[in-house]
């Protein structure tokens, strides 16, 4: 290079040199990063409201007292029992359907087929569905047995049931689909049927995977009003459900009751028992992440 | 082809050869009842997922029918007043769109600029290590159950920020408050596919662009942004579908007031919100009430099957192309 | 195909090599016109083949020959992979295998498996071998023998007996695979196929897996498909070449070139295709 060449080099800048300084690119990436702080601005300043709010009716009277007309003297205990007595129902109901489904659909079933691949796309749009549609299926479904009082605790199962059916079957599939085959291979060539194979290998194998999509999608129908509202759900109950037939509330059914309640106190409440609603699908998920991040295998 | 074999045929099992070494029991399979069974319920389980489905169009359109018996199908999709508990009912449905619509126009104006941020940052600029810390704290936005955020909306967006700060002349509940909340709701949904999309498209092309000397936002903007577009309108169509969907916050927030909205500081009831604040009531089976909750419930299922489908389709074709 | 004088004869130096009879006295397995097809893919055409008993066959010959194909269609694995089918006989004891009524489970407990990649349950080392007995529904009087009895017979037992309730996934890759061929003969088959099983392992490891088929082939029938010469050369009997060839259409298709004592296939092969093989001219 001669120093000529040089000398102009060092004269003309280089088209984009100076495009880090240009504003552009910055204005951009702080564009994104504001994306990112407004989100979680939000969600930041919504826990901070609720627990601000509901702080002075964090009490043990919260866990212990049932619904009344005046704030000072209200709890949320059937709302807490409520929602066990739901989302156990709920757990014993589609937990062993969804895993049925999903081992037929990935383990047995014909991929190629038509009719499986119909399965498939129903599932996936399933889980698009509204929540609150799964509520009228079930008011349908119940009307039609005949049975007149919907607001009971079986009644909301069935609802949620159905709502996270799709999501459990689709968590399982992904888990089942994790497995490697060489695993199946090896039973089948020592002479297992392929049953035996899903039941003592391949399932097993799946289970933190499975267990982790199951928390996941329990958490969500902990969380879930909408369906419960269409079956009737009563927001003022002042007594434990003590059976599947019997009437209930939830967590997020006590607050939306409160919510709507003019007295500050009763917002309080509602505040609490978010706090209360939140700190537990925290936990929930927490054990699900720790169960995958423990137990999932790295094959 | 050389073949040095010498058949010893002969027909049946090793009775009439020379001892084998091992015995030849026979390679008829064992019956195994159980098996079969078994198979049955699994494929039964799969089926309940059919069964599901038909009954939601079973369960809906039935009580429509019964709906439309009654009351025109032109009144309902055109009408502009919606009062079906009064003295002289009227079954028009557009209130109901209308604050649908709002709540979902603004939803999706704060979810898609929130959530497409985060997802061009998470897929073109962060860190592995970042990106395992902040999806996962994308996903909490999801997770917070959606009374709670109806009770926000209502008690500091609408309340608080609208009423006292902003000084809007509002009343108690407003489509805005509920819109912007459900924005914020809906940022992980648009977020986690958008990003999907974007890491789906392959490094070679960012190289490419720059190597021609574009810098990362050129290249995120010109380049990426088209290519992972199907999957990113496909995330925006999802999240109209869960704006479309939701009820608690819009029951809590909007309000209950059904009348056609025109401006955002009003208070409206979308359709999930009617059929949630309808069945709050006793509604007698077969009565015109009732029919009404199923023909809104219809409408609602069809509008977010044709949304759902179209993504589902969408997002199909971006995981078709790499 | 005449044998030029000239072409370099593979000297290997065997094992343990047998007198054994030009052709299989007593096929326990044996392939008559045995095609395999994808679909309407013809993969495999026309493999007349014996195994005899008590004997270890090789299966060698360059990739995309069809010998793994082969050999999976021997005990009805390939029966998992959709649209495969088999066309022609595959005599285990005079009975035709792919028979309308054989059960393809009961085939594979009596012809066994070992894989490419060792691939144990995740699973206690224990558990791994009693596993095969147990869906089977064998009958035996005690589980602690039999897996003691299996691992011997493996050569692994004195390695891992203090630790059969570890995870299998804690050992070698060379254990693993004797952990494999371990419970493989927990089921007591009467023949063992093996999927090119040392290529995942180092030479050491190799080396007392080889060790372990000649003992081995005192009580099972083996057949193994390496792409390795040298290897066949120091373990096999028997010999099989199989070769990709074209047909008229242009589709490749494997075929069956040349069988026989292995010391005759890598002394004084028959076949040109063979002695170019084994000579290293391509492949």
């Amino acid at each position: 290079m001669t120093t000529l060449q040089s000398a102009i080099r060092g004269i003309r800048p280089l088209t984009g040199r100076g495009g880090e300084r240009r504003p552009g690119p910055v204005v951009f990436l702080v564009l994104l990063w504001l994306s990112l702080v407004v989100a979680f601005g939000v969600l930041a300043t919504l826990i901070v409201t609720i627990v601000l709010e509901g702080m002075p009716q964090f009490t043990t009277r919260l866990f212990t007292e049932y619904p009344a007309s005046s704030p000072d003297e209200a709890g949320a205990r059937p709302a807490i029992l409520g929602s066990i007595w739901v989302i156990a129902t709920t757990a014993v109901m589609t937990v062993p359907l969804g895993i049925a489904a999903a081992v037929h659909l990935e383990e047995f079933a014909d991929q190629r087929n038509w009719f499986n691949r119909l399965i498939e796309l129903n599932v996936q749009n399933l889980a698009a569905v509204p929540s609150i549609v799964y509520g009228l299926l079930a008011l349908a479904f119940l009307s039609m047995l005949g049975v007149r009082d919907k607001s009971i605790v079986i009644g909301g199962a069935l609802a949620l049931s159905l709502l996270i059916l799709p999501v459990v079957i689709i968590a399982t599939r992904e888990a089942l689909r994790a497995v490697p085959a060489e695993i199946r291979q090896a039973s089948l060539a020592l002479g297992a049927t392929p049953l035996q194979t899903t039941w003592r290998q391949t399932l097993p194998a799946a289970v933190p995977g499975i267990a982790t999509g199951t928390i996941l999608a329990l958490s969500r129908a902990l969380g879930e009003a909408a369906p419960l509202l269409v079956l009737g759900a009563l927001v003022f109950v002042s007594f434990d459900p003590n059976g599947l037939l019997s009437g209930y509330t939830t967590l997020p059914i006590q607050i939306f009751g409160w919510t709507g309640r003019p007295q500050a106190g009763f917002h309080e409440l509602a505040a609490a028992t978010s706090v209360l609603l939140l700190v537990v699908l925290l936990a929930m998920n927490a054990v699900a992440i720790l169960i995958r991040n423990r137990f999932q295998k790295r094959w | 082809m050389t073949s040095i074999t010498a058949r010893k045929g002969g027909p049946g099992l090793a009775s009439g050869h020379p001892a084998s070494p091992s015995p030849s029991p026979s390679l008829r399979g064992r019956r195994r009842p159980g098996e079969a069974l078994a198979k049955v319920a699994l494929r039964l389980a799969a089926g309940i997922t059919i069964v599901t489905t038909l009954g939601i169009v079973a369960a809906l359109l039935v009580p429509s029918l019964g709906f439309f018996a009654e009351v025109p199908v032109s009144d309902f999709l055109f009408g502009d007043r919606w009062a079906p508990r009064f003295a002289e009912a009227s079954f028009g449905v557009l209130p109901l769109v209308t604050a649908t619509l709002w709540t979902t126009v603004i939803s999706l104006a704060v979810a898609v600029p929130l959530g497409l941020g985060a997802a061009i940052l998470l897929s073109e600029y962060a860190s592995a290590r970042l990106r395992k810390v902040l999806k996962p704290l994308l996903e909490i936005l999801a997770g917070v159950p959606t009374v709670v955020y109806g009770f926000f909306a209502l008690q500091f967006v609408q309340a608080t920020v609208l009423r006292e700060w902003l000084q809007l002349p509002t009343g108690a509940f407003s489509v805005l408050a509920a819109g912007l909340v459900m924005g914020v709701m809906i940022v992980p949904t648009i977020a986690s596919i958008s990003e999907d999309a974007m890491s789906a498209v392959p490094q070679a092309l960012r190289q490419g662009s720059a190597a021609l000397g574009a810098n990362r936002m050129q290249t995120t903007l010109r380049v990426v942004f088209p290519a992972a577009l199907s999957g990113i309108i496909a995330a925006v169509v999802l999240g109209v579908s869960r704006a479309v969907g939701e009820t608690m916050i819009v029951a809590i927030a909007a309000g209950n007031q059904a009348v056609v909205v025109t401006d955002p500081l009003q208070q409206g009831q979308t359709m999930t919100g009617f059929i949630a604040n309808a069945a709050l009531g006793d509604s007698r089976v077969g009565s015109l009430e009732y029919d009404t909750l199923f023909a809104v419930g219809l409408l609602l299922f069809c509008i977010t099957l044709l949304i759902n489908a179209i993504s589902i389709a969408l997002v199909r074709r971006f995981r078709e192309a790499y | 195909m005449t044998i030029r004088p000239e072409t370099p004869i593979v000297h290997v130096q065997a094992r343990k090599r047998r007198e054994i009879e030009d052709v299989p006295p007593q096929p326990v397995l044996s392939c008559e016109g045995v095609d395999v097809s994808y679909g309407d893919f013809r993969a495999v055409r026309g493999v007349d083949l014996d195994f005899g008993v008590n004997e270890i066959t090789a299966l060698i010959g360059p990739s995309g020959c069809g010998k793994s194909t082969l050999l999976r269609s021997l005990n009805r694995m390939n029966d998992l992979i959709e649209g495969a089918r088999v066309d022609g006989k595959v005599l285990f004891h005079q009975q035709d295998l792919y028979a309308r009524d054989v059960d393809p489970i009961e085939v594979r407990r009596r012809i066994g498996m070992v894989f490419q990649k060792p691939n144990p349950f995740p699973k206690s080392i224990y558990d791994n071998v009693a596993y095969g007995p147990r869906v089977t529904g064998m009958r035996v009087s005690s589980m602690d023998d039999l897996v003691e009895e299996a691992l011997t017979r493996a050569a692994l037992w004195d390695e891992v007996k203090d630790k059969l309730r570890d995870s299998a996934f804690g050992l070698s890759g060379g254990q693993q695979q004797r952990l494999c061929i371990a419970r493989t003969i927990a089921v007591k088959p009467d023949v063992i196929l093996m999927d090119e099983p040392c290529s995942a392992l180092d030479p050491i490891a190799t080396s007392r897996i080889e060790d372990l088929m000649q003992s081995l082939r005192d009580d099972y029938t083996i057949v193994i498909v390496t792409h390795n010469m040298q290897q066949a050369a120091r373990v096999a009997d028997r010999t099989a070449f199989l070769t990709a060839q074209v047909d008229e259409h242009g589709q490749r298709f494997g075929a069956l070139v040349e069988f026989g004592r292995t010391s005759q296939i890598f002394e004084r092969p028959e076949d040109e295709r063979t002695s170019d093989y084994i000579s290293g001219k391509f492949g």
